[in-house]
């Protein structure tokens, strides 16, 4: 098996357009949180979001792309442009033929899908522009990057709701390790913040009207956030003899699935897939310092993730640390998993931990160290990312310092 | 400004080109329009008269609607434009 390494990663979200505005927000605890500025906002009765702001796909891509593109497409692009620069890869003859790109989204062109109904439905209209199905198809971001950055190999975007991202990082990381490619791109993206997208959730009655406070006992619910992190995947022996710099190496994963409930969160699914993921691994419980929450700021994710942590750690519970980024860029859903790796990296390599923020009120429930509203300073050897989805469809990444 | 104009109009900026450099001769190859570009168009055209072009992208040839140069299609619209008013 082959070891597999990060060489890339580029961003968009809510608290900033590249990996260094989001980490520098992240060691400040900044909140990225705030009134939502979209159309028909006044009939919402959530109007709060973690919206990417200042964002002009005029600057960035031609018309023609434009007309191509829908923002999920136009965020993903955005961070893998930043990803690949890093990264320092060029895609050319092998490498390019065996290189892909594995995303996750949970709903691919929501706004295109909206604006478009708006136009038959509200609108009236019985015509629509000839590239919705190509802007609107889960699938589009990846295709861009693939034509974009001429990568030949294996690609296809993995739908698993708030665990797409971690569903497909596994994916690539899992081609890299058994050498079907030396280089993968991947990660995810979400842009479901339009009147339809977080109506849909509103529906839901999980979602917060005023903040995201994972594991405090006042938690009222999920923020939805959106963006994308892009991540360069590569075989290390090949990074290194380039002389690549190197982020964070993949050491493992796990998946499993609760078989049990379309929303409820189970503690056996998840404690499952976070002691699969350090067996696949080959790590000690022990070594593990800091998990990147699911941490959703509702009531039933946060007890159960905290239980499920409990379980899979028994005492070494007590000495990690544990954080929710969501409470500063929200939930981004299919693309969460890889902005909040960036928290992962940014311990790993930076040795700093990313905080909770907006924690209030201690909750015996979740009695773990949240690294509550402030960021800490400490080394870190290896670190986990959970991500729980609707569906009971669980998928944890684990990572160690190089 | 007449049908002719208009549609010259749409055509040149898919093609990202000057209105004076569309000819009634020229085809769609040599504008650099492809498939979607046809398509993207068409729905331009559509949008900009309030009318249907029969245009099936899998049966160019067997359209009532002949595309093989701007002439050509200039003049399926301004048919079109007339039935509508007729």
């Amino acid at each position: 098996m082959k070891r597999v390494v990060i060489t890339g990663a580029g961003t968009i979200n809510a608290l900033g357009h590249s990996v260094a505005e989001t980490m520098e927000a992240m060691r400040e605890g900044r909140c990225g949180i705030g009134e939502l500025e979209m159309r028909d906002v006044d009939r919402l009765s959530i109007r709060i979001g973690g919206q990417v702001k200042g964002f002009e796909a005029e600057g960035e891509f031609n018309r023609q792309q434009i007309a191509l593109y829908d923002r999920f497409t136009q965020f993903t692009l955005h961070a893998a442009k930043e990803a690949l620069a890093q990264s320092g890869l060029e895609f050319h003859g092998e490498l390019a033929a065996k290189a892909g790109v594995v995303l996750g989204t949970a709903g691919g062109g929501v706004s295109t899908w909206d604006e478009n109904y708006r136009t038959v439905y509200e609108e009236g209209k019985n015509r629509v522009h000839p590239f919705v199905v190509p802007k609107l198809m889960n699938n589009a971001a990846a295709s861009h990057v693939s034509m974009t950055y001429n990568l030949k190999g294996p690609s296809f975007t993995v739908s698993t709701a708030c665990a797409s991202s971690n569903h497909a990082m596994a994916q690539a990381f899992q081609m890299v390790r058994h050498g079907m490619s030396t280089a993968m791109v991947t990660g995810g993206s979400e842009s479901m913040l339009c009147f339809g997208g977080v109506k849909a959730w509103e529906g839901l009655r999980v979602m917060s009207k005023d903040a995201c406070r994972p594991f405090s006992a006042n938690r009222n619910g999920m923020v939805q956030g959106e963006g994308a992190g892009i991540f360069v995947f590569e075989e290390m022996e090949h990074a290194k003899a380039r002389g690549a710099e190197i982020l964070a190496e993949v050491v493992g994963f796990a998946m499993t699935s609760d078989a049990a409930d379309i929303v409820m969160p189970s503690k056996q699914g998840a404690a499952r897939a976070i002691t699969g993921a350090m067996a696949d691994a080959r790590i000690n419980p022990a070594e593990v310092g800091y998990i990147n929450a699911h941490g959703t700021g509702t009531a039933a994710n946060d007890k159960t993730e905290c239980a499920a942590v409990a379980d899979a750690f028994g005492q070494h519970a007590d000495n990690l640390m544990i954080s929710s980024t969501k409470s500063m860029h929200g939930h981004l859903i299919g693309g969460t998993g890889a902005v909040e790796l960036l928290a992962c990296i940014m311990a790993l390599r930076d040795g700093v931990i990313a905080p909770t923020i907006g924690y209030e009120e201690p909750d015996p429930e979740c009695a773990l160290d949240v690294v509550p509203n402030e960021a800490r300073e400490a080394r870190v050897e290896v670190a986990l990312s959970n991500a729980f989805a609707f569906g009971g469809l669980n998928a944890v990444l684990a990572l160690r310092r190089v | 400004m007449s049908v002719k104009d208009r549609v010259i109009n749409i055509i040149a900026e898919q093609a990202v080109l000057e209105p004076s450099d569309v000819t009634m001769e020229s085809t769609l190859e040599d504008l650099g329009i492809d498939s979607l570009g046809l398509v993207e168009s068409i729905f331009a055209i559509e949008e900009a008269f309030d009318i249907q072009v029969p245009f099936n992208a899998n049966e160019p040839q067997e359209s009532d609607f002949d595309i093989s140069n701007v002439g050509t299609i200039v003049a399926g619209i301004e048919k079109l434009v007339a039935e509508q008013h007729a």
